[in-house]
């Protein structure tokens, strides 16, 4: 993330470790609210389930201005052509967040115009299962996502699940399902 | 009510009604809704006079849809959901239209909220409403090539009708 | 024409390769030009994924088409391939911001299909269910039509009212939000005296919350500037365009399918239908507050005359058991394997029932040829005729006028686009 290539040396390590620790503290959503999911992430940042306590002060609409893009909602292949545009606009590093099982998986909309998942054409750093997710599950998707950026690891690949708060790492390999 | 909007329609279009249903699983507890049958070509008049009489007043078209029957003679049928807000009254309009013949006159001059509804009855089933206006697709993307809701499609689509962004 | 770095170009030859390129655009007349704006699908304001192709010149709108499809889900061929109760779920996402609503459109019109009625009890806590999805509707709009003006304030508190409605969901029917609790012949299981007195308690305190919001938005020049006058329809416009709910309400047009074709109980509650003869987005705001305050009138009325008794219809043919009967009498066990596995198989027929939804009139018509799944459902979308009148009510507005039109019809993609 910018300072491979370079000899891993005390001092590159802990400006590592800081600016990690300034992207995963100011995560500033995108919104991307297509259907009954975005308005549990509208409760999300609602009074109750505050998420600007997590650093995603505010919520900016704006691609350019964004870190986290958040897919709330159904993609039918009409729309899938948008959140891939919004998605290329965003600037680098850019992290994204399939909430609900909509955009997981294509939900329980198994039918013509309904993409079986974003994952088939975004990178995805976390899905978050739930139909709607509560905004506790969100919540702990996000900050499942900031663990990821605190070890560095660079964004669209090594993929975590949230399942009723349980957190799988897939790595290929069977001893890290041995360890949850 | 309903025999007045009976009575009146057959004393004036008494060959164009095909047929009258009234369905009704248990008429003690729900009313009944009343369907009556037409033939295409008289729709645009009786649609008219059902709108403009003045003791009948069906001003508002609530709905109108196709229903694919998948039968080997007049396979759709268009039916047309209009309300009375006068008499609180409800009717249901049905036009039996034949595969290979798919052309409807088009209510959009009687009721202007036919305009976006015989466009979803188009994107469809394919219906074509002849005098339409603009008569395009409204939920599918316009290259798609297939009418959704007829029965020979499947539910999952058919793989590569729908373009994917590349990854 | 491509400038590498390693091309060795004198000054000149770049110009030279720049003048090449035809960069000249004539205008005959600057000012006279128009422009078409597109309101993507992805937009704040937008209410969801509705997408305006407006036609400007200068700030004025000349022309609006909406473009509608970016959430078709197919929800009408879903329904041919799955059981009525298997539907329910489904009917939950459809307008997504009140889902007891749907769910209580739908078995309404499965029983009138099947002929069966729910006993009272049932249809009492189907009425405070409607009405409570009602209020969360209009909470939300409340929200987001004044966020969209500009009083974010109001959003948040009615996001806070609103998680008191999805706690008494929380209590009574285990989700929060997309609930699934009626079923055909009555609902999932009983009231509790928990979840009676939690619906108290937030009725109760909601009056003085919502007059709160009147007495900060409704003195307020700069609300009432931008909602006055914006987005008329006019009567005889609003009957033709098929419009219903509060839109048509407010056009002045006394009409409400809980008073003019009754179902489940509303013979027996009073309240009253606000009706307002501007036609404006003012006009609208102001038809929704009341009805807001009518809704928490009738789930008064209806807590108190709340009735005892058994929560689903006896029928065992079509009427799901209770789990608890199902798990430990033999009947109900055959009953619960034959209804899941087979389905409820109704009489052939058709039949059409509808609600008096938060948007308007909710209704599914349903063509059964005897099986256990429809041969065809239609589901009459309240926003999706609502949304026709958009270009009507923009046309000859401003570009800042089109936001807060869009709050006051407050429509809903999941609906719209089925």
């Amino acid at each position: 993330m910018g300072f491979q290539g370079v000899k891993e040396g005390f001092i590159t390590s802990r400006l590592d470790e800081m600016v990690n620790w300034a992207r995963r503290n100011s995560l500033w959503p995108m919104p991307m609210g297509i259907s009954c999911c975005a308005i549990e992430m509208m409760s999300f940042a609602g009074p109750r389930f505050d998420v600007s306590r997590f650093g995603s002060e505010v919520f900016r609409f704006s691609p350019r201005q964004s870190d986290l893009m958040i897919v709330a909602g159904t993609v039918t292949y009409k729309m899938a052509k948008v959140v891939r545009k919004i998605y290329d606009q965003m600037p680098d590093p850019k992290w994204v967040m399939a909430m609900g099982a909509c955009a997981s998986s294509g939900g329980m909309y198994r039918s013509y115009p309904v993409v079986q998942g974003i994952d088939l054409f975004v990178p995805v750093d976390m899905y978050v299962a739930g139909c709607p997710p509560r905004p506790d599950a969100v919540l702990k998707g996000l900050m499942e996502i900031q663990k990821k950026i605190a070890r560095g690891e660079p964004p669209g690949q090594k993929v975590s699940y949230i399942d009723e708060g349980v957190s799988v790492e897939r790595q290929g390999s069977r001893k890290a399902f041995e360890e949850v | 009510m309903k025999d007045r909007v009976l009575e009146k329609l057959s004393k004036k279009f008494k060959t164009s009604i095909l047929a009258v249903e009234e369905f009704a699983a248990n008429p003690k507890l729900y009313a009944t809704d009343l369907v009556v049958t037409v033939k295409k070509s008289d729709l645009i008049s009786i649609c008219e006079f059902l709108c403009s009489d003045a003791e009948l007043r069906f001003d508002s078209l609530r709905d109108l849809m196709g229903i694919d029957q998948y039968l080997p003679e007049d396979r759709y049928e268009v039916v047309y959901n209009i309300y009375s807000l006068r008499n609180n009254f409800r009717l249901f309009l049905k036009v039996k239209v034949d595969e290979h013949d798919l052309k409807v006159p088009t209510v959009v001059g009687i009721w202007p909220a036919a305009n976006w509804l015989e466009r979803e009855a188009y994107d469809m089933y394919g219906l074509v409403f002849e005098g339409h206006p603009d008569l395009r697709r409204i939920y599918m993307p316009e290259e798609f090539e297939y009418f959704p809701l007829r029965k020979e499609f499947p539910l999952m689509g058919i793989p590569g009708s729908l373009p994917l962004p590349k990854k | 024409m491509s400038l590498s770095a390693r091309s060795q170009g004198s000054p000149d030859k770049i110009l030279k390769a720049l003048e090449d390129q035809d960069t000249t655009l004539t205008f005959e007349d600057a000012l006279e030009n128009e422009m078409v704006l597109n309101m993507g699908p992805q937009h704040p304001a937008t209410h969801g994924v509705l997408r305006l192709l407006i036609r400007l010149d200068g700030e004025t709108i000349l022309g609006c088409v909406p473009d509608l499809g970016y959430l078709h889900r197919g929800y009408e061929k879903l329904a041919e391939n799955m059981n009525y109760h298997e539907y329910i779920t489904h009917t939950d996402r459809l307008d997504y911001l009140s889902p007891l609503a749907n769910n209580v459109a739908y078995v309404l019109a499965v029983e009138k299909l099947c002929g069966i009625e729910a006993p009272p009890r049932a249809q009492y806590i189907r009425v405070i269910c409607a009405e409570l999805a009602r209020l969360a509707s209009h909470l939300v709009w409340m929200g987001t039509m004044a966020m969209d003006v500009g009083a974010l304030t109001v959003l948040l508190w009615g996001f806070r009212e609103r998680e008191k409605i999805q706690d008494i969901w929380d209590i009574l029917t285990g989700v929060r939000f997309t609930t699934s609790f009626t079923r055909v012949g009555g609902i999932a299981h009983d009231m509790t005296d928990e979840a009676v007195a939690a619906t108290k308690a937030f009725i109760d305190q909601l009056p003085d919350k919502l007059e709160e919001v009147e007495k900060l938005l409704l003195r307020n020049r700069i609300f009432i500037r931008r909602c006055e006058g914006v987005g008329c329809v006019s009567r005889e416009q609003a009957i033709a365009m098929g419009m219903t709910g509060p839109i048509l309400r407010a056009s002045g047009v006394d009409h409400d399918l809980r008073r003019d074709q009754p179902y489940l109980v509303y013979r027996e509650l009073d309240f009253e239908i606000p009706v307002h003869p501007d036609g404006d987005s003012l006009a609208r705001f102001y038809v929704r507050m009341e009805e807001m305050k009518e809704s928490v009138r009738i789930i008064r009325q209806a807590l108190e005359k709340l009735p005892s008794g058994p929560v689903r219809a006896n029928d065992p043919k079509r009427v799901l058991p209770l789990k608890e009967r199902v798990y430990s009498k033999m009947e109900e066990l055959i009953n619960d394997f034959m209804l899941i596995n087979f389905g409820i198989n109704p009489p052939a027929g058709e039949c059409y029932h509808a609600i008096e939804g938060s948007k308007g009139e909710l209704g599914f018509y349903i063509v059964s040829r005897g099986e256990g799944r429809p041969w065809r459902l239609k589901i009459r979308a309240p926003s999706f005729c609502n949304l026709q009148a958009l270009p009507i009510m923009l046309k000859g507005g401003m570009v800042s006028d089109v936001v807060a039109v869009i709050g006051s019809v407050d429509p809903v993609m999941g609906e719209a686009d089925k």
